[in-house]
């Protein structure tokens, strides 16, 4: 097995942004992919402002030393950028920064999905919120 | 705290060398070094004496005669001349193989190898949940074309021993060639060729503290006589069985190996246990969620194959192998996770226990030795404590376990 890049190991280390949000905050977006059978999951919470902007981020990770930097290091990209921009961010940006060897490519992959998922987490719950008249108390 | 800067706990994938078995293999490098088929001068004799007395010193691990132990490059080779060798030689007997699911790659691939070719059908046993098949299960495949049972005593996964004595009973019933796989029992545990009823007997020296590059085969020669086809041809060496010029400093160090494992065993044997089982109970006194793969009594003595639940063997890995942490002194076991494979395929084994793939993805094999310390015990239970404690917080399936979350109905029908 080779070695990790100083950055996977940094990450794994340091992993930024490690937790979730209390259960009745408003407006984060929760995406959970992959699957234990597979040996990853990935667990992805984006705060999103009215503004459509993420404010913070925050991630738990099922998996070997790369996805958890994937999912760490993805934390770190995501802030301060509008919904838009993270939906469209790709698994290259992902491999290029933490030079992911071709076998674990799939872990950048997966935290692609996981950006992908939080979002439309968020785009639901928005819709739902949106149906219901002020005051009324929001379908969890 | 005296531990190394670097822990080897991974004995099951090799050993260090123990320096007995050095120094005896030393003198045929330089001063005692020639070829045992040279019959005609003192060069050859003195090689030809030296390779006479490592086949007893490992026929006598096992019971069997001098004679019958063929050397070779090591335990694959012979795996693959029992094998093959059987199979070519009493092909107008019939070609039906039985083998175990949860054989090493060498006996499966070789298997898969003859299907491939045509030259024989196997039938690969299911195991249970431990890891065992059960002599009812090979009486019940044998059919009239069945040449050989190929079963190893130990597996170097999970550790479980196979009942061999009783597959023993029912090939001698059936007269049907019983072959084992004995690489991780042999000098490990008490074998007698005759009371386990085998024909054939694998083994290899850089488990037991030897050499890498030489091992051996057994091979009965009366009650039955067993015949192979050779696999390497070239002069005839070894009875017909194996030409090539015998490896003497690999073969004296495989003996002598052999000779040190049959007279330490039964201490050594305790001793890895208490070891073995020290660690298993710091461990599981510290972290819940911990469940130990193979059976837990007919087991080799220093295997401890454990899966964590809720965290993934690979990162565990790097918290302990020096790759993160640098600082501190690295330890070196292994895991069935399939990110720690070339391949990405989880360990074979432990999805043969038929109890999902997650057990193998968050599998770390611990591997005791002759050389392990309870210091390194001790050290290593700390550093595995923490490091799990850590990825736990970094996990989301723990998370949502301890909030009560049924993991497997929530991941159903997931896609990856």
């Amino acid at each position: 097995m080779a070695e990790y890049s100083p950055k996977v190991i940094d990450h794994y280390s340091n992993p930024r942004n490690v937790g979730s949000f209390a259960k009745d905050e408003d407006n984060v977006g929760t995406g959970i992919v992959g699957a234990p059978e597979c040996g990853d999951v990935m667990k992805l919470q984006l705060k999103i402002n009215d503004d459509g902007i993420v404010e913070d981020a925050k991630f738990k990770t099922f998996g070997c030393g790369s996805a958890i930097a994937s999912s760490s290091y993805v934390t770190e990209l995501v802030k301060g950028k509008s919904v838009d921009e993270v939906a469209a961010i790709k698994n290259s940006l992902i491999v290029e920064e933490l030079s992911l060897p071709p076998v674990k490519i799939h872990c950048s992959v997966l935290a692609e999905d996981a950006i992908k998922a939080a979002v439309k987490d968020w785009k639901d719950r928005q819709a739902a919120k949106g149906e219901k008249p002020q005051g009324d108390p929001a379908a969890a | 705290m005296s531990v190394p800067k670097r822990i080897y706990m991974d004995n099951h994938a090799t050993t260090p060398m123990d320096p007995r078995v050095l120094e005896a293999m030393l003198p045929y490098f330089r001063d005692h070094f020639g070829n045992a088929a040279s019959r005609n001068h003192s060069f050859g004799w003195e090689a030809e004496n030296a390779v006479d007395r490592a086949r007893e010193q490992v026929a006598d691990v096992i019971g069997g005669k001098a004679k019958e132990v063929i050397f070779l490059s090591g335990a694959t080779e012979s795996d693959n001349l029992a094998i093959k060798g059987v199979v070519e030689f009493y092909k107008d007997k019939g070609n039906h193989v039985i083998t175990a699911a949860t054989e090493h790659k060498a006996v499966l691939d070789t298997c898969k190898a003859l299907e491939r070719k045509k030259l024989a059908t196997v039938t690969y046993l299911p195991v249970d949940q431990q890891g065992r098949v059960s002599a009812e299960q090979v009486r019940e495949a044998i059919t009239d074309k069945t040449v050989l049972i190929s079963i190893m005593v130990a597996n170097n996964e999970i550790g479980t021993i196979q009942p061999i004595a009783e597959i023993g009973k029912v090939a001698k019933e059936k007269g049907v060639l019983f072959h084992t796989d004995a690489t991780q029992g042999f000098g490990k545990l008490p074998l007698d060729v005759n009371d386990l009823g085998v024909d054939l007997l694998s083994g290899t020296g850089h488990k037991i503290y030897g050499p890498k590059g030489c091992g051996f085969l057994w091979v009965r020669s009366k009650g039955p006589r067993v015949r192979l086809t050779a696999q390497m041809d070239g002069g005839g060496h070894e009875r017909g069985m194996r030409s090539g010029t015998l490896n003497i400093p690999g073969i004296v160090g495989l003996g002598h190996a052999a000779q040190i494992a049959r007279a330490e065993m039964a201490a050594e044997s305790a001793r890895t246990i208490a070891l073995r089982d020290r660690l298993h109970r710091l461990i599981t006194e510290e972290l819940d969620e911990v469940y130990l793969n193979g059976h837990p009594e007919h087991r080799l003595p220093g295997n401890l194959n454990l899966s964590f639940a809720y965290i993934e063997g690979e990162s565990m890995l790097m918290g302990l192998n020096g790759s993160a942490h640098g600082d501190l002194p690295a330890i070196a076991v292994s895991s069935g996770s399939a990110c720690t494979s070339a391949t990405l395929e989880p360990s074979y084994v432990l999805k043969a226990l038929g109890v999902g793939d997650e057990l193998a993805h968050t599998s770390i094999r611990f591997g005791l030795g002759r050389f392990n310390t309870e210091e390194e015990v001790d050290y290593v239970a700390e550093r595995v404590v923490s490091e799990v404690k850590r990825l736990r917080e970094l996990s989301p399936l723990y998370e949502m376990a301890k909030e009560g979350i049924d993991l497997k109905q929530y991941f159903a029908g997931a896609q990856h």
